[in-house]
């Protein structure tokens, strides 16, 4: 027994009287949001570190594979622009999508979302960092893949400077996606499948050429956030881009990353505490 | 400092599916009433699926109970679950959402999402991770490392950021017995310094009875005893256990251990037998001497612990606590 004796309160004198809503204890301070969010990337990011291989190199090898596979079928022009886009796009979709819902699926599942929601951190915070660090995770891949596609088909690399605005916002609309399926999920095994699932129809509606497709499934197709990414991508590699088109592109994904990202918290909340 | 009244939480049932078979509805805690006192240790002590980590999750604020009230330092935690954050420290059993950081970020960012600046939380990491011997494993991620040694670097981030209470979640399981040290030195060290007080989840009844200042007993998720360990023990203190241990199997030819055979509990060579001291003494004479002696391998003769206190109460785990 240790040496330090408990303040002992006298005789059954409990707690419960000493506990009126003035005498209430001073509370710590919460941690603010942006310093949070800043610690919370950081160490997210720091991930990548210990898990290189499924967060930096699998999606990377999926899309250069699609793309050496898709030469055989397509001979250049409007068709090798989507499929160069959408492969790279995919990088975004494998990784911000179906690996952080699988991530958040079983940090539910297994309880650790209960570190977090025993610190006094704002749930953005927690969301917003690690969607923020899995869409980093995709920058080096999603460069990789442009390049390589665009010397593969032999398209220009003037504009490939627009990754710069679509990785971030493609990153936010498929990050949010990701987290609040993950978040919402009642088990890992359908955080997983919803992931794959997402990233799958990016893969089949964002890399394969939309005109040779029927009807209905152009129509999923404008439905999937991905597909603007990917738009705006493939947009710029003609000679004399429609920015007009690329910043409409662009800010659908991030109206949408906005709304999924907002879900996601949502879902943050209610997951934390059950 | 902590109460807990009329808590109450029941998980509901679920229904058989193909291969999972049907769970009735579990009362996990039922009607718990507690008083943490400040600076103490509290202990809950019971065996698995006694209903303490449940307890514990309505107490930091991650579950909601059905019923009841929990006040900590005069805050109400069932209506503002989200204060329970700025009162306490949690070390949960999981360390999933640290897994992959090194043990000096894990701690750091811990710190920083206990709502303090880089430097300070800079400043408190080394002194926790020098203060718990963990600095030589700083640069590792806490996947690499050994079961113990996770646990103490999360405990090392439970510790960064100063909170008057600390609910420890069996916070030396498989750690070695330096480790174990190093936690009840810095456990001891911030209740001498700053009056922290400690909430302690245990299943281990040598760690109860040394580190306890008070300990409830948990069973089937009610609280079936709450005093000091000593005042526990001495409920049973009319009794004295007697461990026989034969060579083969028990000498059943002399009667006095024929007789002793319907009393004692039996589990292989040994048998466990709870006596008056005076009885004790008698049957000590008898097996010590004459042919039951040749038959005797081993025995020990021991005052009651809180395994044997669990019992006395009628704890429904027949077996007994798990003694590590």
């Amino acid at each position: 027994m240790s040496v330090v004796p408990a303040e002992v309160l006298p005789g059954s004198a409990l707690a419960v009287e000493e506990a009126a809503p003035s005498g209430a204890a001073e509370l710590a301070p919460r941690a603010r949001l942006w310093p949070s969010l800043c610690a919370i990337y950081r160490a997210q990011l720091s991930r990548a570190r210990v898990a290189r291989i499924p967060l930096l190199f699998v999606a990377t090898f999926q899309s250069i594979g699609i793309m050496i596979l898709m030469r055989g079928v397509v001979d250049g022009g409007g068709e090798a622009e989507s499929v160069v886009a959408g492969s790279s796009v995919l990088v975004v979709a494998f990784v911000a999508l179906n690996l952080l819902a699988q991530y958040f699926g079983q940090l539910r599942a297994s309880g650790g979302l209960d570190h977090y929601a025993t610190l006094p951190v704002p749930p953005a915070a927690v969301v917003l960092g690690a969607a923020g660090a899995y869409a980093s995770f995709t920058v080096p891949g999603t460069v990789v893949t442009a390049v390589f596609g665009c010397v593969l088909f032999g398209l220009p690399l003037t504009h490939l400077w627009v990754l710069v605005a679509v990785i971030p916002l493609a990153g936010a609309a498929l990050a949010g996606l990701g987290a609040a399926l993950g978040l919402l999920a009642p088990r890992p095994e359908l955080a997983t499948l919803l992931g794959q699932l997402g990233m799958s129809a990016a893969l089949l509606l964002g890399v394969l050429p939309a005109d040779r497709m029927p009807e209905a499934v152009r129509f999923t197709r404008d439905l999937l956030p991905s597909t603007y990414g990917v738009e705006a991508f493939a947009r710029t590699f003609g000679p004399h881009p429609d920015w007009a088109f690329v910043l409409g592109d662009l800010a659908v994904c991030a109206a949408v990353g906005v709304i999924s990202l907002a879900v996601a918290t949502w879902a943050y909340r209610r997951a934390a505490v059950r | 400092m902590c109460a807990v009244r009329g808590l109450t939480k029941t998980y509901p049932a679920v229904r058989g599916r193909r291969g999972t078979p049907a769970t009735p509805a579990v009362r996990a805690t039922d009607d718990v009433r507690l008083d943490i006192r400040g600076g103490e240790i509290f202990g809950l002590l019971g065996p698995n699926g006694a209903g303490k980590t449940t307890l514990v999750r309505q107490l930091t604020g991650l579950m909601r109970p059905d019923a009841g009230r929990v006040e900590i330092l005069g805050h109400d935690i069932v209506r503002h679950p989200e204060r329970a954050a700025r009162i306490l420290a949690y070390l949960g059993q999981e360390s999933t959402a640290l897994d992959e950081l090194t043990v000096s970020l894990a701690a750091e960012t811990t710190g920083r999402l206990r709502g303090l600046e880089v430097r300070e939380a800079r400043a408190e990491r080394d002194d926790v991770l020098d203060e718990l011997g963990l600095t030589a494993l700083a640069g590792r991620p806490l996947k690499k490392l050994s079961g113990g040694q996770r646990r103490l670097a999360c405990l090392a981030a439970a510790l960064v950021g100063e909170r008057p209470l600390l609910v420890l979640d069996e916070p030396t399981t498989g750690m070695d017995p330096v480790a174990r040290r190093a936690v009840w030195a810095a456990v001891d060290r911030r209740r001498a310094e700053r009056g922290t007080t400690v909430l302690l989840v245990t299943h281990n009844v040598i760690e109860a009875e040394t580190v306890l200042d008070r300990v409830a007993v948990l069973d089937q998720g009610r609280v079936i005893a709450c005093d000091t360990p000593t005042g526990l023990k001495e409920q049973v203190a009319g009794e004295v256990r007697v461990d026989l241990v034969w060579r083969e199997k028990a000498p059943l030819h002399v009667p006095e251990v024929a007789a002793l055979r319907e009393r004692a509990v039996e589990s292989g060579r040994r048998w466990t037998l709870r006596l008056a001291p005076e009885e004790a003494r008698t049957v000590v004479a008898t097996v010590t001497g004459g042919s039951a002696f040749a038959a005797l391998d081993d025995f020990t003769l021991a005052t009651p612990s809180l395994e044997d206190v669990y019992l006395a109460l009628g704890g429904a785990a027949r077996q007994g606590l798990v003694k590590a």
